[in-house]
């Protein structure tokens, strides 16, 4: 087919995604929008098979191995998307970028063993297309499949640092570049070839020792950072096969992940290279000792204070996720409102493990979106509010944050708790939160604990709602 | 000139990618990432050419084989799952 048609199709692609990225910004059009890409993204398959490259292939294993990948892929996607559990949804995210950072590697090591079989040497942009291309993808693949390790349990959440670390990630990363720029020096096939398998080998252990660092709180930037890495590599891959389609929408998602990232970082008041290099939560950071005594209260008592509420902010937490206690919170939250309660939720950007993660988790629980308010809005109702529930949440809670300068937390802004009459909170046990830090929170006199698993709690206090 | 002109569409894409998430509800903030994430799988383009188009090397065809497979897992897994998290997101008295 006409290659200026494939580019004109390319440009209505391009403009879906534009649109479709723009409507998944605003409540009302966000499903739409997310069709209108998934459209887009057909019809640059659709138009790609008729590129004059397939069109001409005539090798039967080709065109097999073609449509067995598109089935096969799609096969795949389909069951996983179905059979995920919403509470799964961080790691899965962190797995379905990785296979996308591989993919655009493999693309570009692909094009270099074909120019090698065409005996065509590439030129040298070309082949700095192709190494960045492999640079990025290899960090993206490894630093998901790591943070999918990490969020999914399979491996510790906690931040791994070690002595002499920033001297093997600096090395590490020094090696990557020294093969990359070799290769691009390289006249002749046989060194490029290996200085290509040298880059990959390197840019893959970036990616692990880039993740090891960072701890289970910061993961909402670690996704999304590497979220639009996958986003730089598929526009990478793009100036390989000099693709237009591939450049802009790779570019677009490239973009788009970084506002993201920086969204998620100012959130917690810190730098990214602070979140990426500080091992945060895993030293024992000095700060202000906390006075006083943690109170615990039984569900009996907090049953009684929770009756005669008027205005009650649920602020949950990771804990909740782990505890799978969405659908019994909003059991409860149900019954406060049947009783005469105004409920709210108060939402902090990086409570949970990605960005988003608690509304993902109360939107499952069929929890209506006017009720999740944005942290300003979440704390001036709190002013207000009788009784503040804090399921699982620590760091976001802490007045640390705004009262002691010596903690690392100083300046991050918090979902102020403490303001309401009463706070619960409820805990599994007494220890400090993913950031080693006490949390002063817990030891005002307006604030009582209820230890054990948050789910079993909530439902304890919706069966003595229901007894009465 | 290509080249030039491939930088100048990257160039002006990474501004309106900017351009365009400014101002996002934190709700929407997994959507957002998994729906741009579907998007990344646009390399998707790239593994059907690296497959079929690199007649006479079968590791080519192989190399280009396994990125389709995973590309194509990225785009329908990356729209699926966010299309189900979206379809969940309800206003009141919605049902």
């Amino acid at each position: 087919m006409n290659p200026a048609l494939i580019n004109f199709v390319y440009i209505i692609a391009s403009i879906l995604f534009i649109l479709g990225i723009k409507m998944l910004g605003k409540a009302e059009t966000a499903r739409k929008g997310n069709m209108l890409s998934s459209v887009g993204m057909l019809i640059a398959v659709v138009i790609t098979l008729f590129d004059k490259k397939i069109l001409d292939c005539t090798d039967p294993m080709s065109w097999g191995l073609l449509v067995g990948g598109l089935v096969l892929g799609a096969v795949i996607g389909v069951v996983v998307a179905k059979v995920v559990k919403m509470t799964s949804m961080p790691e899965m995210v962190a797995l379905l970028n990785g296979f996308g950072g591989l993919a655009s590697l493999l693309v570009a090591v692909g094009e270099y063993h074909y120019d090698m079989v065409l005996n065509k040497m590439p030129d040298d942009f070309s082949k700095f297309a192709i190494i960045a291309t492999i640079l990025i993808g290899g960090i993206t693949f490894t630093g998901s499949v790591y943070a999918w390790g990490k969020l999914s349990g399979k491996i510790s959440g906690k931040a791994k640092v070690y002595v002499g670390q920033k001297a093997v990630n600096a090395i590490v990363a020094l090696l990557s570049l020294i093969s990359a720029g070799a290769f691009i020096w390289a006249g002749q096939f046989d060194l490029g070839y290996q200085l290509m398998i040298g880059a990959v080998v390197f840019s893959l252990l970036l990616g692990i020792v880039a993740v090891m660092p960072i701890g289970g709180g910061d993961m909402p930037v670690v996704i999304s950072l590497l979220n639009s890495l996958s986003g730089m590599a598929a526009s990478a891959a793009g100036f390989v096969i000099q693709n237009n389609v591939l450049i802009v929408a790779g570019c677009l998602v490239g973009a788009s992940g970084l506002i993201l990232t920086v969204i998620m970082c100012k959130s917690m008041n810190r730098t990214l290279s602070n979140v990426l290099f500080s091992g945060f939560g895993s030293a024992g950071s000095k700060s202000q000792k906390v006075e006083g005594e943690m109170k615990p209260i039984s569900t009996d008592d907090a049953y009684y204070v929770l009756e005669a509420a008027q205005n009650v902010v649920f602020i949950p937490g990771y804990g909740m996720a782990v505890a799978q206690a969405q659908h019994a919170v909003k059991e409860l939250s149900e019954i406060l409102e049947n009783n005469g309660a105004e409920v709210s939720f108060a939402i902090h950007p990086v409570a949970g493990r990605m960005p988003g993660h608690m509304n993902v988790l109360l939107a499952e629980a069929d929890v209506p979106y006017e009720q999740l308010k944005e942290m300003e809005e979440a704390n001036r109702i709190l002013e207000m509010a009788d009784v503040a529930i804090v399921i699982g949440a620590n760091d976001v809670v802490n007045p640390a944050a705004a009262e002691d300068k010596s903690s690392p937390i100083y300046g991050m802004p918090i979902i102020e708790a403490y303001k309401a009459k009463t706070v619960f909170a409820l805990k599994r046990g007494k220890g400090a939160g993913f950031s080693g830090l006490e949390n002063g929170l817990f030891f005002r006199p307006n604030t009582r604990m209820i230890y054990g698993d948050a789910k079993a709690t909530i439902n304890d206090l919706v069966a003595k709602f229901k007894d009465k | 000139m290509t080249l030039i002109l491939l930088l100048f569409i990257f160039t002006l894409s990474a501004f309106l990618g900017f351009e365009l998430i400014s101002k996002v509800p934190s709700q929407l903030h997994t959507p957002l990432m998994s729906g741009s994430n579907a998007i990344s799988g646009i390399t998707i383009v790239g593994a059907i050419i690296a497959t079929a188009g690199t007649e006479g090397s079968t590791t080519a065809t192989i190399i280009g084989f396994v990125a389709l497979v995973l590309a194509t897992i990225n785009v329908v897994g990356g729209y699926m799952v966010t299309d189900r998290m979206l379809a969940m997101f309800k206003k009141k008295g919605d049902k």
